[in-house]
């Protein structure tokens, strides 16, 4: 019974010894953290896309709590919720004008030409080092989807053509479809910037009319039509100088034969000018053969 | 050389041994007359590209150099046929972006002759002269790699080689432009091989020969040098045993670690087709205009080992070995290279490069088995893991590719010692695109170092 007693008693001994050396150790290394941060990382969407340029949500709400960047810059969460975080740190939301990504290139399945069909892994990527994917055109789209398969947001679909579409209210501007691109075609493009060309073809005009039907072949009306600096001809592609986009007009797109040059009216969809070829076309193209 | 017998284990571990179809074994190599138009891309190398010495319109002879060397890891471009330099333009390539290329109009009348160059006695150049002489004449690894033979011969300051490795195995199945090489120019080989060793300060040579090719070693061994130091090894066939890692573990028993060159060891392996092809250009002090590929395939008419002048466009060569350029791409498929590791193309307007050892057609009904295949999910067999080379894992490697956990494969699983040989691929019964996957990964991975 002695020998009960006296293990219990040296049990809690020993308990109430060990708490002491936790409490003790638990003040002497104790790492003072904002307290807000934990409430800021609540707020946010907990997507980790990096979108905002940091390596996560919590890396972000310790930025924003140390001053670092501003609320808004977190492009997934509505406005309203970043002016929350605002109010709670007691400082501007500020403004970041919205950016989505953007593909250079129109060249669907029924008005691109294929060189040879593609069989093997499904993924562009897999697709672009097996001699550039079988499309005549070497800088146009493969419409494998590595980028609709990448998008956290489901911000990216595939059209009828094999194109992929971005949905702007849903993009968040991360970047991913960007990376995963193997021609490169995405880009991450502020709202403000309407006037686009959709295409990267650098063959000559009637090399690349022959491969897309809405290739740019560099034939210079969109130039002519626009203020001086807003674009320019270079590698056979007519070029946009974004730096003088307050001046970019409408008016450079409509003199367009292929529909290269597009404007955005409203975010999701392009509009062609009035003279560009319009494409009855739904099935797909035959191969071109040697 | 019964003493390398006795180190030596039983080959290498694990590989395949896909069907040889070596159909031109016994041909020996013809010539193929000039195209028209000859396309001669400033990139056909590793390294950077080429920045080209002529202006359009100027007239070029046979073996002149129309772009010199940028740098160090790069190497110069020879005009592979007299006539005009037409244009200086992007053309199509076959690894699908187009590059910039010097393109030449063929005189009608230009010979095969080569009118350029300057006899040299290299036995009298010290051995970094002789390096600069390889570089000279535009020389890059013909196995297929397309590495600039000049910096592959380069030993760096504190490495020794004691052992030049000649690398005669041509494992892929259908080719046999080195077995060829082998039988028919063993004499410019032994020169080669005399100048790698003196480039080097190799104190010995040794040819690795796969056993399926008896009289490319009895050609060798009667072609041998007197003084002893050049060795012909014959080693049992197997895929692939043309990688220059298992081609050592092969002859000497040893492992060349992971990440590492053969040069740890103290070896330098080269190509049989690039030595040989040397021996004759090194002394002639003329560059590389052409290259002997193998034309093959059930799709093709009259399937041989062509001398094909370096910048001929596919087409060309396919109509003249009976694969009419005419044939709708739907019902064929072009491969350069091997079965294997070769690449499918998509246009017959590139031109052939100094990489390229082969060209192969399958008609539509050779290829109608193969497509009907689907993909079936991993059923953990582990006949990859069996048939893997470097001792990799391919089945747990395609399936972090699946889930895009490429820091994981990178790290891990040593993605990075995979050589893209394809036995884990051929050998899957789920059919699985295994090596592609890699090959998507290990790009993704080399642009995340890169940034």
């Amino acid at each position: 019974m002695g020998s009960l007693v006296l293990s219990g008693l040296f049990m809690a001994v020993l308990g109430v010894a060990l708490a002491g050396v936790l409490a003790y150790a638990s003040r002497r290394l104790y790492v003072y953290e904002d307290p807000r941060i934990d409430e800021v990382e609540a707020l946010l969407p907990k997507s980790n896309c990096g979108a905002c340029g940091t390596a996560g949500c919590r890396n972000f709400a310790e930025k924003v709590v140390a001053g670092e960047v501003i609320p808004a810059q977190c492009t997934v969460n509505a406005p309203a919720q970043n002016s929350v975080i605002a109010d709670l740190l007691g400082v501007d939301a500020g403004s970041v004008e919205k950016r989505v990504a953007r593909l250079a290139c129109a060249g669907g399945r029924h008005v691109a030409y294929l060189r040879a069909r593609y069989a093997g892994h499904v993924s562009c990527r897999a697709a672009a080092v097996v001699s550039g994917g079988g499309k005549d055109c070497a800088w146009g789209c493969l419409g494998l989807a590595d980028c609709a398969e990448v998008c956290n947001f489901d911000a990216i679909h595939m059209d009828a053509h094999g194109l992929p579409v971005v949905g702007a209210d849903r993009c968040t501007a991360c970047n991913d479809c960007v990376e995963v691109c193997p021609k490169g075609l995405f880009s991450l493009e502020p709202i403000s910037r309407k006037l686009w060309v959709a295409c990267r073809n650098l063959a000559d005009g009637d090399t690349a009319e022959a491969s897309c039907e809405v290739a740019c072949t560099a034939c210079g009306k969109c130039v002519m039509d626009s203020k001086p600096g807003v674009m320019r001809l270079e590698n056979n592609l007519a070029v946009i100088d974004y730096a003088q986009n307050a001046r970019a007009a409408k008016a450079a797109i409509e003199r367009c034969p292929t529909g290269a040059i597009v404007w955005f009216d409203n975010p999701n969809t392009p509009v062609k000018g009035a003279e560009a070829r319009k494409i009855l076309r739904q099935n797909e193209l035959p191969l071109i053969s040697a | 050389m019964k003493l390398l017998s006795y180190f030596r284990g039983e080959a290498f571990q694990r590989g395949v041994h896909p069907p040889s179809c070596k159909l031109t074994a016994d041909r020996p190599i013809r010539r193929l007359p000039f195209a028209p138009r000859l396309v001669v891309p400033l990139s056909q190398h590793i390294g950077k590209p080429s920045r080209p010495i002529v202006r359009v319109g100027e007239e070029v002879v046979r073996g002149q150099p129309i772009a010199e060397a940028n740098g160090w890891l790069s190497v110069p471009q020879h005009a592979p046929a007299t006539g005009v330099v037409e244009a200086i333009e992007l053309r199509p390539s076959a690894r699908g972006p187009w590059t910039e290329s010097i393109v030449i109009r063929v005189y009608e009348a230009s010979t095969q002759e080569v009118l350029w160059g300057a006899p040299q006695d290299l036995d009298a150049f010290p051995p970094q002269d002789i390096i600069l002489a390889v570089q000279r004449t535009g020389m890059v690894g013909l196995g297929g790699a397309a590495f600039p033979s000049h910096a592959k011969l380069s030993v760096p300051e504190g490495a020794s080689v004691e052992t030049l490795v000649v690398n005669g195995c041509e494992c892929e199945p259908y080719l046999t432009c080195d077995h060829r090489m082998m039988v028919e120019h063993a004499r410019d080989l032994m020169v080669g091989i005399r100048h790698a060793m003196r480039a080097t300060g190799a104190s010995r040579a040794i040819i690795g020969v796969e056993d399926n090719k008896p009289e490319a070693a009895a050609a060798m061994r009667a072609a041998l040098p007197p003084g002893g130091n050049v060795f012909v090894e014959e080693v049992p066939t197997k895929y692939p045993q043309g990688s220059e890692k298992m081609l050592i573990t092969a002859l000497f028993g040893v492992e060349v670690p992971s990440g590492k060159l053969p040069l740890s060891l103290g070896m330098i392996v080269n190509n049989v087709g690039t030595l040989a092809a040397l021996g004759r250009l090194l002394p002639a002090g003329q560059g590389l205009v052409e290259r002997v590929v193998t034309v093959t395939g059930p799709g093709v008419g009259r399937p041989g080992d062509y001398r094909v002048p370096l910048g001929t466009p596919l087409s060309f060569v396919l109509d003249y070995a009976g694969a009419p350029a005419s044939v709708a791409n739907d019902s064929r498929q072009v491969i350069l290279g091997g079965p294997m590791m070769g690449q499918a193309i998509a246009s017959l307007d590139v031109p052939v490069t100094k990489g390229v050892s082969g060209v192969l057609v399958f008609r539509g009904e050779d290829m109608a088995a193969r497509e009907g295949r689907r993909t079936y999910p991993c059923i953990k067999c582990g006949e990859c893991v069996e048939s893997c080379p470097m001792g990799l894992n391919p089945s747990m490697l395609g399936m972090l590719a699946l889930r895009r956990e490429y820091d994981a494969m990178g790290g891990q699983y040593h993605l990075g010692d995979c050589f893209e040989c394809g036995c884990c691929t051929w050998i899957c019964p789920s059919n699985i695109p295994l090596v592609q996957q890699f090959r998507v990964a290990k790009q993704i991975l080399r642009e995340k170092a890169a940034a």
